[in-house]
């Protein structure tokens, strides 16, 4: 019921300048943000006052933590105490810095990852659904050889080959994590594609980057922010997992997923701080996810 | 019986006792917080038997009050005030479950576009008979028989089989038949028709009309039909009531508002058909293309055409879907190949394909969409959608680009606060504007028109028209103007090409193709388009089925 006629038989001239459609007033980007957060739901305030305090801690881990990430201040496997609040590790370097200190690395590490993959995949989807043909049959053929081995076990052996370090972590988890984008990428711009406009710009003589970027990614853009929230926690996780297994973020860096696995021993005693890293992934990962579902929401029509 | 009796059966006290009342109706539509009021205090009565016609342009509330009428509405939509009787039952007064009681048994819906409305993973038959089995109205065996009654009361052909295809299987006519066929199935006291033929062709509507005509007056159902063409309207409706921004204009007896409307918007909405443009045979020709062929993968669907555009003239391409009319625009356009022939652009050949033409090229020949939805980038506003061909053809940057901007803004009648709209801030007709400012921003010589008025109002259509017949004038363009609606033609078209099945079976200049004899096909196309005459339907049929038996040939359209 949006469209309103656009002439008024009876005095054409004037009506047609008349406002047909009401257009809300002009809002600052600013101004309609803060407005959508105070109606937005709980859970989804919830996991972005989460996701703002990682954020927080991981800039300013320095400043926050009581100790530095790697300095030895106590002995083995100390208590909870008023000096360290959450006890000391396998080393006696304090838990609450290294927790602290985790997060920069292990949150930095995996949104960096995350943007890589999304560079990549996001890309080659958008390409392969315009080319379409033998372009977009190569592409996708060549996501499916690499999907068919499991992420996990893939990076693993990718791992192994060329060494752990950072830079490869980083860029071996980001090309096997675009394989997921590439294929939503290409699945929702296929359907604007196929639009009039596509093929407008097409007639004009508009070349490949100019209906990438211009007419194509804006009009994806909101199904690919959802995407990058729930990539995000799945490589955040596999980037623990291999931390966990030894071979992701390598030690002295503080990263929670080898923090887990350092102190694993203590679980025998009956002694949670192990948990803790565990708990600080988890409450991320589930923080991203509150806020995804709503901004899916948000998006995807159903409001109407 | 005689003239008396069938003059007393038109009168509305003899029709029946009130079958649906409503009173005082409002309706509310809620979108980004702003309610708007979509129905205002709206007094409706329907009898039994009677079929009531509602008449408006996209937005005047029609959609909505049907729905009401059966006690709905669509999600965001909420009923301030009123009350909707059926049979003295409030139907707003009850609940959910009293009210599916009503739903599909007492009163059904007939949607606008039957492709979208059936579920494509079902058969015909097993969708028609999930009703009548849901409310326990009849078995399965019964159902079956009753739907292939109906199937053959429509007029689908092979009626005993056609209810084992699924909704893919069959054409869009046959399609739209079948569903009324679904709304008949429980013998409803009731039926909404939501424009049941505006996306069929019109040689295809034709088929559609006359059954539901035949099948609502033999089996006494009254019906709400809206349109928003009046010609259907006066074929189907007992009785009309015009609606504008959710308010009662008109309402009387059908052949009494055709002969005599009073109101003054009634009285433009009867006028609108009535542009009509002097044929001028061109000079010089500007694009020539010669005997194309042209194939999608092994489906040929462009055998030998020939059409020649002069410069700053209208050549208008009529045919039904699938006559290819816009395979043809495609060719012109390099988006398709040809398989053989040639296109002569002011006399030297194009490059067939788009990414061998020059720059310049692309620039001279421009296209415009039949859906202005689709055709601009909702992301993108209107300063950036004329802006860019301005850059990319011209090199304009800056306040050069500003002015040039503006200026485009008012050749199409549109003013400077349209610059930060977005697309989806604008209604169709704008968008439409807009489409043919970006055109004209590459100043082209020639612009291909696809179907450009067929997804708009009368009025609305009516002002693009004057538009593109104003600009052609100023600016010496030529239009290659593909349309299936007869009334368009007469009003901008100085030669007609008649497509059919992707050969040209006539062309000419218009008068010549207007006037009698025809290739049957163009009778066809023509005599199909409905007349502003409560008899014409009857009439026309009528005459066909006469000429049939004397032994004549008939072409009827290819979706039977």
């Amino acid at each position: 019921m949006t469209n309103a006629p656009d002439t008024d038989p009876v005095r054409p001239e004037e009506a047609l300048l008349a406002e047909a459609v009401p257009v809300p007033q002009q809002r600052s980007a600013w101004e309609t943000a803060w407005r959508e957060l105070r109606r937005a739901p709980l859970s989804a305030q919830f996991g972005l006052v989460v996701i703002l305090c990682y954020i927080v801690i991981g800039l300013f881990a320095p400043l926050i933590a009581p100790f530095t990430e790697n300095e030895l201040v106590g002995s083995q496997y100390e208590p909870w105490s008023d000096q360290f609040v959450f006890g000391t590790d396998q080393l006696g370097r304090d838990m609450l810095s290294r927790l602290i200190y985790g997060a920069r690395n292990t949150v930095g590490i995996a949104f960096f990852t995350t943007i890589i993959a999304f560079m990549i995949g996001g890309s080659l989807g958008v390409l392969a659904s315009i080319l379409g043909g033998w372009a977009d049959q190569v592409l996708g053929r060549a996501v499916d050889v690499l999907m068919a081995i499991p992420l996990l076990i893939f990076a693993l052996v990718l791992l192994s080959i060329f060494g752990t370090s950072v830079i490869n972590l980083v860029l071996i988890i980001a090309v096997l994590d675009s394989t997921r984008v590439f294929r939503l990428s290409r699945a929702v711009s296929m359907n604007v594609v196929v639009m009039d406009f596509v093929e407008a710009a097409r007639l004009q003589g508009e070349g490949l980057r100019w209906i990438m970027m211009r007419e194509i990614l804006p009009n994806i853009l909101p199904p690919m922010v959802a995407e990058f929230g729930l990539r995000f926690c799945f490589v955040f996780l596999t980037i623990s997992a291999l931390s966990f297994l030894g071979l992701g973020i390598q030690p002295p860096s503080a990263d929670w997923g080898s923090m887990v696995r350092e102190n694993a021993t203590l679980i025998n005693y009956g002694d949670i701080t192990p948990l803790l890293p565990a708990g600080a992934i988890a409450l991320l990962t589930v923080a991203v996810n509150f806020v995804v579902d709503w901004f899916l929401h948000k998006t995807s029509g159903l409001k109407e | 019986m005689n003239q008396g009796t069938q003059e007393a059966g038109k009168q509305p006290e003899q029709r029946g006792e009130a079958l649906l009342e409503m009173r005082g109706l409002c309706i509310e539509g809620e979108s980004d917080e702003v309610r708007v009021k979509i129905v205002k205090s709206i007094d409706l009565t329907l009898r039994r038997g009677e079929v009531l016609g509602l008449i408006g342009e996209s937005g005047a509330g029609k959609s909505t009050l049907g729905l009401a009428a059966m006690g709905f509405t669509r999600a965001g939509c909420f009923i301030t005030d009123g009350s909707v009787v059926f049979d003295g039952v409030d139907l707003l007064n009850i609940d959910d479950a009293q009210r599916r009681k009503i739903w599909g048994v007492r009163a059904a819906y007939v949607a606008q576009s039957a492709a979208a409305s059936f579920n494509p993973a079902h058969r015909l038959i097993d969708q028609y008979t999930e009703t009548p089995l849901v409310h326990g109205v009849t078995g399965e065996a019964e159902a079956k028989s009753t739907a292939i009654d109906l199937y053959r009361r429509l007029r689908l052909p092979d009626p005993e089989h056609i209810g084992d295809r699924y909704p893919h299987q069959v054409s869009g006519g046959q399609l739209q038949r079948a569903m009324t066929a679904m709304a008949m199935a429980c013998g409803p006291d009731f039926i909404v028709f939501d424009e049941p033929t505006t996306a069929l062709d019109v040689t295809t509507q034709i088929e559609v009309l006359a059954s539901i005509k035949k099948i609502v007056r033999e089996l006494n159902t009254a019906a709400i039909y809206i349109s928003h063409d009046l010609a259907v309207v006066a074929q189907m409706a007992d009785r009309v009531m015009v609606l504008r921004y959710g308010e009662l204009v008109e309402e009387g007896e059908t052949a009494e508002m055709l002969a005599n409307p009073q109101h003054p918007y009634t009285k433009s909405l009867w006028a609108v058909r009535s542009l009509h443009k002097e044929e001028e045979p061109g000079e010089e020709i500007l694009l020539d293309v010669r005997s194309v062929d042209a194939a999608y993968g092994a489906a040929k669907v462009l055998n030998d055409v020939s059409v020649k555009v002069p410069r700053g003239r209208t050549i208008a391409v009529v045919g039904e879907s699938g006559s290819g009319k816009s395979t043809l625009a495609r060719v012109i356009t390099g988006l398709l190949p040809p398989l053989s022939g040639e296109v002569i652009y002011e006399g030297k050949p194009l490059p067939p394909a788009l990414k061998t033409r020059p720059k310049d090229l692309l620039r001279r020949l421009q296209m415009i969409y039949q859906m202005p939805d689709t055709a601009l980038n909702p992301r993108r506003r209107v300063r950036d959608i004329l802006g860019r061909p301005l850059k990319f053809f011209h090199g304009l940057n800056g306040a050069a680009r500003q002015r040039r901007v503006k200026e485009l803004l008012e050749m199409i009648e549109l003013d400077e606060q349209f610059l930060n709209r977005l697309p989806g801030e604008l209604s169709g007709g704008q968008k439409q504007r807009i489409c043919i400012a970006r055109a004209l921003a590459a100043e082209p010589d020639l612009i291909i028109c696809d179907e450009v008025t067929s997804a708009l109002d009368q009025i609305v259509a009516e002002g693009i028209l004057k538009l593109l017949l104003r600009l052609q004038d100023e600016l010496n363009i030529s239009y290659l103007y593909i349309t299936h609606d007869i009334a368009t033609v007469r009003a901008i078209a100085d030669s007609i090409v008649v497509m059919y099945q992707g050969e040209i079976v006539q062309q000419g200049l218009k008068n010549e193709v207007l006037t009698p004899p025809h290739h049957p096909y163009t009778d066809l196309l023509l005599s199909s388009v409905p007349e502003m005459d409560t008899t014409w339907l009857d009439n026309l049929l009528a005459e066909r089925e006469a000429r049939k038996a004397r032994g004549e040939m008939v072409l009827e359209s290819s979706d039977q």
